[in-house]
């Protein structure tokens, strides 16, 4: 326990002295605006192969859904996009969406950040933005 | 050693032999590895995440076995779970305590069960909180009723909490867990329930941390406060820190240091932890 808590010390130190970083780090460690597209499309593709989910985009207009899925990572990562969706409680009623659904398209969303190189510490600061939407999102 | 070196044995084939399918929903590492005892957890505490990889809806069954080796004993642990839905989780588990030093052996076989009560590990701000029963049977009753021990049998009742923090520091999600646990067991009830003069239940605290250092692998220590009742000998509390290696849904290992204090007159009893798991979910 000792060593664990100086390890985290020692990580917390490291941490000071590097210089603050850009608010646009994530968006830039995803690949910025190119890397989004392809996280996107790999993303659509894997939900296609997914017959856990893909029901659920039965009568989603893909091209929209993927516009907008793009411009919601790209400002959530710090890029130079504004959102102009509906929020993601408004857009999920109804469809019922369970939290194994919700579980494999996260599932998928590392999958593809993994193919494309993303690093391990960006795919978790992006995991993280995303986590807090599941209560807006299950069983709605 | 033997049982595990034919588990180590077979594991390309096993490997080689997993399909991609009956790998359920849940993200790689969250059922955890499964505790001596049987309940999903780090090897000494059980947690509250449910075991295996089955999401909402879905089953999941787990297969264990785990080795510790100390200077004068050894604990063999083996068990299946069970879970459904992601919330209920049944077990049941063998442990062999062989006495390396003294000769002879103390066997004993939990029956647990775990139920999830609120909180996402991942998701929500609250975290995964679980209650959980551990219905135990000491088998070999002879030693444990010669050294004080009240009763063979002993039911333990937990509460558990667990949460990840993703990109909690360095980049790095951290896994903490805390467990109080009531038990009237003696070393885990390897050495039986209760004594002649006091047969209450004692409130002890169980803590865990885990850094993911990414998808596959983490490294963690836990702290297991133990009572300490039994006239013929102190008992310790057990600490310990290791490696975990999820393979993918199907497979998982982990190998540790244990401290384990005194047991029955032995003091000092550290070596390692070994275990291998195994699940489907469908």
């Amino acid at each position: 326990m000792v060593v664990l808590i100086r390890v985290f010390l020692l990580f917390a130190l490291v941490g000071c002295s590097t210089a603050p970083e850009p608010e646009d780090w994530l968006y830039q460690q995803l690949g910025a605006a190119e890397g989004l597209e392809k996280i996107t499309d790999g993303l659509l593709r894997e939900i296609e192969h997914d017959p856990q989910i893909v029901h659920h985009f039965q009568d989603t207009d893909i091209a929209r859904f993927r516009k907008l899925l793009i411009e919601q990572l790209c400002e959530l990562s710090g890029g130079p996009c504004k959102y102009s969706g509906a929020s993601m409680q408004e857009s999920h009623t109804g469809f019922q969406i369970t939290q194994a659904d919700f579980d494999n398209l996260v599932g998928h969303l590392i999958k593809v950040m993994t193919e494309q190189q993303v690093a391990v510490s960006a795919q978790n600061r992006l995991l993280a933005k995303l986590a807090p939407m599941y209560q807006d999102v299950v069983y709605r | 050693m033997t049982d595990l070196s034919r588990l180590t044995l077979a594991l390309p084939f096993l490997l080689a032999s997993l399909s991609a399918g009956a790998s359920g929903s849940k993200i790689l590492a969250t059922g955890g590895a499964t505790s001596i005892a049987g309940a999903a957890g780090g090897g000494i505490v059980p947690w509250a995440v449910i075991n295996g990889y089955g999401s909402s809806g879905q089953w999941s069954v787990t297969g264990y076995f785990s080795q510790v080796g100390v200077d004068d004993f050894t604990l063999n642990s083996k068990g299946i779970g069970f879970s459904y839905d992601n919330r209920y989780e049944v077990s049941v588990g063998r442990q062999q305590l062989q006495l390396d030093t003294m000769g002879g052996e103390l066997n004993q076989q939990i029956i647990g069960l775990k139920y999830k009560v609120a909180g996402e590990l991942l998701y929500s701000k609250l975290p995964q909180i679980s209650v959980g029963v551990q219905l135990k049977k000491q088998l070999d009753f002879a030693i444990p009723s010669a050294v004080g021990a009240r009763d063979p049998h002993g039911t333990d009742l937990y509460l558990a909490a667990s949460k990840v923090w993703l990109d909690a520091f360095w980049g790095r999600n951290l896994l903490l867990n805390a467990t109080v646990r009531a038990t009237k067991g003696h070393q885990t009830g390897l050495l039986g329930f209760g004594t002649a003069g006091h047969d209450d239940y004692q409130y002890l605290g169980e803590f865990s941390a885990v850094v993911l250092l990414n998808p596959q692998w983490a490294v963690g220590a836990e702290f297991k406060q133990k009572p300490n009742e039994l006239a013929f000998a102190r008992e310790d509390h057990w600490r310990d820190v290791f490696v975990a290696w999820f393979a993918n849904k199907h497979l998982s290992l982990v190998a540790g240091h244990v401290d384990l204090g005194s047991i029955a007159t032995f003091n000092n009893q550290t070596g390692y932890y070994l275990a291998l798991e195994s699940t489907w979910s469908f």
